[in-house]
């Protein structure tokens, strides 16, 4: 097992620190006021998932990386969604005058 | 224990409390930009992470897309928005800090469960290493082509979505005759619409 050098790391090792990071994720998304914050708490939840998929990949997946082809994927989306997540804030700055996450409450009853 | 072994687990040890401590001042420092030049720290350590796992084409797109772009994007959006205001106390903050806290903490708690108790499959097949590069590239356009196809649709969808949202149409001339043009018709809103019931009834 020349090639399987990175076994020295156990697999487990990787997903704890996914969950702990995409739970950090998580309360950021729930806790933040300020709305940059909720964008960068979701870069960190897909980050997590991201380093979930290289795991499986790297441990489980031998030469068919699949889970490095989802991780671009998720890369190429993970883009996608801060540029128009920001285009947003930024139109939604224009209207309110605000970055509080507590006034955009325009579509609430 | 060879020095390779220890090595590598003193990168990912180091790597991980970079990843855990950055998205922790991501989260929690008051000051929004130190949150993002953390959060540029957390992307270069994934990519750490990454050259562990060795995958070096992922961890080059993850410094070049998440560090040069999203960051230095979501840098520019603070510098756009970064007007110093008085969030307005909201009751009962605190008690929802702590209920999502716990919250949090149970999610993580069942998270960490069926990591430690699946049974994986190890050791799996053999790691390919450095031909991971050239694997990616035959994915790409075998059989993952529509969906790599779709996602350059989704980045111009993205673009022009985003161009359209963030715009702002001033217009002074007309750009084919010169003629000033009717500033009625174009939405040019330059005093912001508050809508606030609170303030206002």
């Amino acid at each position: 097992m020349l090639e399987n050098q990175s076994l020295s790391i156990p697999l487990e090792a990787y997903l704890l620190l996914a969950s702990l990071l995409f739970c950090i994720g998580v309360w950021g998304l729930i806790n933040s006021r300020n709305a940059v914050r909720v964008l960068m708490s979701i870069e960190l939840m897909l980050n997590a998932v991201n380093i979930n998929l290289m795991a499986f990949s790297a441990y489980l997946d031998g030469d068919l990386i699949r889970g490095q082809v989802f991780t671009i994927f998720v890369i190429t989306v993970a883009a996608a969604e801060a540029a128009v997540g920001l285009a947003i804030l930024l139109s939604l700055y224009r209207n309110r005058v605000t970055v509080d996450m507590e006034s955009f409450n325009l579509l609430k009853w | 224990m060879n020095i390779a072994n220890s090595t590598e687990l003193i990168c990912f040890l180091v790597l991980s409390i970079i990843v855990i401590t950055g998205s922790l001042g991501v989260v929690l420092l008051s000051n929004i930009v130190y949150s993002a030049f953390l959060l540029g720290g957390v992307f270069m350590a994934v990519a750490g992470l990454y050259l562990l796992l060795n995958a070096s084409f992922v961890a080059a797109a993850q410094v070049l897309v998440y560090v040069g772009a999203v960051n230095v994007l979501i840098l520019f959006a603070i510098m756009l928005v970064n007007k110093k205001e008085e969030l307005k106390p909201i009751k009962g903050l605190q008690i929802r800090k702590v209920l999502s806290a716990g919250v949090c903490a149970g999610l993580l708690a069942l998270l960490i469960r069926v990591d430690l108790t699946t049974p994986w499959n190890l050791p799996g097949p053999s790691a390919i290493g450095e031909k991971a590069t050239e694997r990616i590239g035959e994915h790409l356009f075998t059989d993952y082509l529509l969906p790599f196809e779709l996602a350059s649709i989704l980045l111009l969808m993205a673009m022009i979505g985003a161009i359209v949202l963030a715009r702002r149409d001033v217009l002074v001339n007309d750009v084919g005759t010169g003629e000033s043009v009717d500033q009625g018709l174009i939405e040019k809103t330059t005093n912001p619409i508050l809508i606030d019931k609170r303030s206002t009834s």
